[in-house]
């Protein structure tokens, strides 16, 4: 734990924790609106997330935020109490909005430095939505919203606590002094202060107050009760009496009666100042109407002593140890906001009285190492269970022997454990897709289209770490969907399409894999166009004949780009073909499918988890190695037909009218030297990153199975061509190959011995 | 003599800020992340005096306050509304509900102690 913070820095880092989830709840309710549901809930979440974002930056003196969100929140109050209608326009705006307080808050967080461009611009739309903020209340809120960032001094035992004992003054405190003569003289006010029922009701306390107005100065109290009435008159629920207070005191009237701003309204209140003319007046106080003169000469009035009272109380406070953190504390509170539940479920209303907390989900904070840490034991008893597996198998027990039928249970258990490990690191893609909303939003605000985005499956769950690692290609291809995907609106409008164009993002699962689909109702994929242009970038050659998958998938090749203009969005000199190899990091596999005048999709099929891996194991060279089955597009058995030599060493195989370099995997890895007869070795065709294939030579398949990914510790050099280990079954250790890495070292030493052997030659 | 309060606040930070702020030997806080949280918290409570937001979701700070004055024995328990806004309207209604003052956020952490200690000792 961080007992050395600061409980400042800690509690702004919560307050910054904090004001992602609001984000991500305000972002949900304007989606929600968006798609035209307007019920009350839905704005009050959308008001409660900005107003809490304000109220916290308002505490850190985050002064741009707290203007801007203040104005935003203005503009949903609007909405909220129905003056205005969220219409396109307003919700355009609003999300804006939400994405420019997104900005802010992390400008603020990471302490940066604000522009005020972009706030001038929204707020003057903020203006002409709901009307200039007039100068009243814009003054007004000034005052209010001071942003005061908290400068706490507040030591531990309570340094910065007004101390009970100074409450009450030093001196021999609440005058008894009866002989008003001399000491009137020296008192400034007068204070009648005569209490409603309703003072009682909302849970003041006179006491309290005659207190308060204690520490503005030495008071002399007499409580009236000449209104007494009669016992068979009497009403318990209402005061029969009033205090009367000299006051002596630097405070002017203001000061005074904000001592009793709570109960402003709820009690008689007159404060008159001893003018300081004749020492006649000053003796007496100015008699108020309603209530009798005060004084009782001769039977001196019960006097209050409001200080005595707490002066007695320091000595009886009980040791208490003092509280260990805020932090400590906090875990009493069921944490409801860490994922705030859907929309939908928010439903019950305030005037529900007391269908308990159930629907209130709790949630624990972990820190990812730990979870890092678990992942890697389960990893190590998986790995353990196969070993023991393999060797009670070996050690001939009968099937149905006790000991087995325990392994088969232990092993079901440890699967168990192991898919629900996975799940803690699994989170809805939900914060993924937000952020794409945005893309959507400023990328069709680039190219001036109308586009709407529709995300579907937003609660799948995916890998931590995957979903950080989709953040870059999914930007980028939604980038390209509103970009090259979709029509412009003339274009949509002469095809007798709707305006708006739309793009889709959609997360399901599908057989122990993740989907994530992006499409466009675009013009689909002109493909005459792609050819001409891998053509005339010799990609392909002239004469080439391609299927229309085969000219799909060009997209994919390095330094393809189709925009006639160079634009802003994804003009950057990034193409397809990088969010391929991201893809293909990540484990994942990505494909086009796309129809003239309906659209395309490009869809991303990828692995649950980073920490495990669909393998392939392989023989070369007595050495057991795993093959991303991924990589692996087919299998074949060398033999003389397929085997072609183009000049000596260098070797290529013939698939289906296709030259494919060859590679001996035993080689290339320093295993063996070059076989003189490959034929009856297995070949791997492998899918390069830029779309071409390369085989790569092994002995045998043995296994297809998923495995453990262990990374390689830091110490181990890097090491080409592998990608990580993992521990088999029999407890062997099997290095995890990056197939990619290994062809492109080959093909490049291969360039190089060509090179020097022309050299050679020449010389 | 130690005050027990019980705050109720659907922000983590202004929970955090409150219990850092009556982090003293002077206060025990407990805390609530809304209106119907607040009253399983207060059920078995007796606070010195009650800090609540207004706007929260499931039940609000009028709902809250209104849940808490209908129980006799919190029938003069003090309750200080937690307000961005000091309108007078706003204001009214809290008190019509029954609350017992306000403070206005963001709040100066002596006011905050001080209107504590106007309401409840």
């Amino acid at each position: 734990m961080s007992d050395d913070m600061d409980p400042m820095a800690e509690i702004r880092a919560s307050f910054f924790i904090e004001c992602e989830e609001l984000l991500e709840a305000l972002q949900d309710g304007l989606q929600t609106m968006d798609d035209g549901e307007n019920d009350s809930e839905t704005i009050n979440i959308v008001f409660r997330a900005v107003h809490s974002i304000k109220g916290g930056a308002g505490a850190f003196g985050l002064e741009s935020l707290v203007r801007f969100a203040h104005r935003y929140e203005t503009a949903l109050d609007e909405v909220r109490v129905g003056r205005l209608v969220a219409d396109e326009n307003a919700l355009k705006l609003f999300f804006q909005a939400a994405d420019h307080v997104a900005d802010l808050v992390r400008i603020s967080r990471d302490d940066g430095e604000i522009p005020d461009d972009r706030s001038k611009e929204l707020l003057v739309q903020f203006d002409a939505l709901i009307g200039a903020e007039d100068a009243e209340e814009a003054e007004a809120e000034e005052i209010e919203f001071q942003p005061m960032g908290l400068a706490l001094d507040l030591g531990l035992g309570g340094g910065g606590m007004p101390d009970l004992d100074n409450l009450a003054p030093s001196a021999p405190a609440p005058v008894l002094d009866i002989d008003q003569g001399s000491a009137s003289a020296e008192f400034d006010y007068t204070v009648i202060f005569r209490p409603f029922a309703e003072l009682f009701e909302t849970g003041n306390e006179p006491f309290h107050l005659l207190r308060g107005l204690h520490e503005l100065g030495e008071c002399k109290v007499e409580l009236i009760f000449e209104d007494l009435p009669k016992l068979e008159d009497f009403v318990p629920e209402k005061p029969h009496m009033h205090w009367s207070i000299a006051i002596k005191t630097e405070a002017d009237t203001a000061e005074i009666q904000s001592v009793f701003e709570f109960v402003e309204g709820l009690c008689a209140l007159e404060v008159t100042p001893y003018s300081s003319g004749t020492s006649e007046e000053k003796k007496k106080p100015t008699p108020v109407v309603e209530a009798p003169a005060p004084s009782i000469p001769d039977t001196p009035p019960p006097v209050l002593e409001p200080a005595t009272e707490p002066m007695q109380q320091p000595e009886d406070l009980p040791p208490q140890p003092s509280e260990p953190s805020v932090e400590a504390k906090e875990e009493k509170t069921v944490d409801t906001s860490q994922s705030p539940p859907p929309v939908k479920d928010a439903k019950p209303k305030a005037s529900a009285p007391k269908p308990a907390a159930q629907a209130a989900k709790s949630v624990v904070r972990v820190d990812l190492d730990r979870i890092e840490r678990l992942v890697n034991l389960v990893g190590e008893l998986v790995i353990n269970q196969a070993m023991l597996s393999q060797s009670l198998e070996q050690s001939g027990l009968s099937s149905h022997s006790d000991a087995m039928n325990g392994l088969e249970e232990f092993q079901r258990l440890t699967r168990d454990i192991q898919d629900s490990v996975m799940m803690i690191r699994a989170q809805p893609v939900k914060s993924l897709f937000q952020r794409m909303s945005r893309i959507v939003r400023e990328a069709s605000a680039a190219v001036k289209k109308d586009v709407r985005l529709n995300a579907e499956g937003e609660n799948t769950e995916v890998d931590k770490t995957v979903i950080e690692r989709l953040a870059d290609p999914l930007t980028h291809m939604i980038r390209n969907a509103v970009d090259h995907g979709l029509e412009t609106t003339e274009e949509r409008v002469a095809a007798g399409k709707p305006k708006q164009g739309m793009v889709r993002l959609a997360a399901s699962h599908k057989s122990g894999r993740v989907v994530i689909e992006v499409s466009d109702d675009g013009g689909g994929i002109n493909r005459a166009k792609v050819l001409e242009i891998a053509i005339s970038k010799g990609l392909v050659p002239e004469e080439a004949n391609l299927s229309d998958t085969e000219i799909d998938n060009l997209l994919f090749l390095p330094g393809f780009s189709t925009a006639k203009v160079v634009s802003d969005l994804s003009g950057r000199g990034v193409g397809m073909d990088v969010v391929k190899t991201a893809i293909q990091a990540l484990g994942g596999r990505i494909t086009i499918t796309s129809e003239s005048g309906v659209g395309t999709t490009f869809s991303i099929s990828l692995p649950l988890t980073l920490a495990v891996l669909d393998g392939m194991v392989v023989q070369v060279a007595g050495e057991t190695l795993v093959v991303p089955l991924n990589l692996v597009m087919e299998t074949l058995t060398l033999s003389d037909l397929y085997l072609d030599e183009i000049r000596p060493g260098v070797k290529a195989i013939r698939v289906r009218g296709d030259f494919v370099p060859l590679f001996d995997l035993g080689v290339e890895l320093g295993y063996r030297a070059p076989l003189d007869d490959p034929s009856g070795c297995v070949v791997l065709l492998i899918a390069q990153e830029d779309g071409q294939k390369s085989a790569l030579m092994i002995d045998d398949i043995k296994d297809q199975r998923q495995v453990v990914i262990k990374g390689l510790d830091d110490s181990f050099y890097r090491a080409p061509g592998i990608a990580a280990a993992t521990i088999l079954g029999d407890g062997q250790i099997a290095l995890i190959l990056d197939p990619t890495d290994i062809i492109n070292q080959a093909s490049s030493v291969r360039l190089v011995s060509e090179n020097t052997a022309n050299n050679g030659a020449v010389a | 003599m130690t005050l027990e309060i019980l705050a109720v606040d659907d922000s983590r930070t202004m929970r955090n800020m409150i219990k850092m702020v009556l982090n003293t030997e002077d206060f025990e806080v407990h805390t609530a992340d809304d209106g119907i949280h607040g009253l399983e918290v207060l059920d078995g409570l007796a606070p010195d005096a009650i800090i609540t937001d207004i706007n929260m979701p499931r039940m609000d700070g009028f709902g809250f306050i209104d849940a808490v004055r209908g129980q006799d024995k919190h029938r003069a328990t003090p309750i200080l509304v937690l307000t961005t806004e000091s309108s007078p309207e706003l204001k009214m209604r809290a008190r019509n509900a029954g609350a017992t003052g306000w403070i206005v956020k963001p709040f100066d952490p002596t006011k905050l102690i001080k209107a504590l200690q106007m309401v409840a000792g």
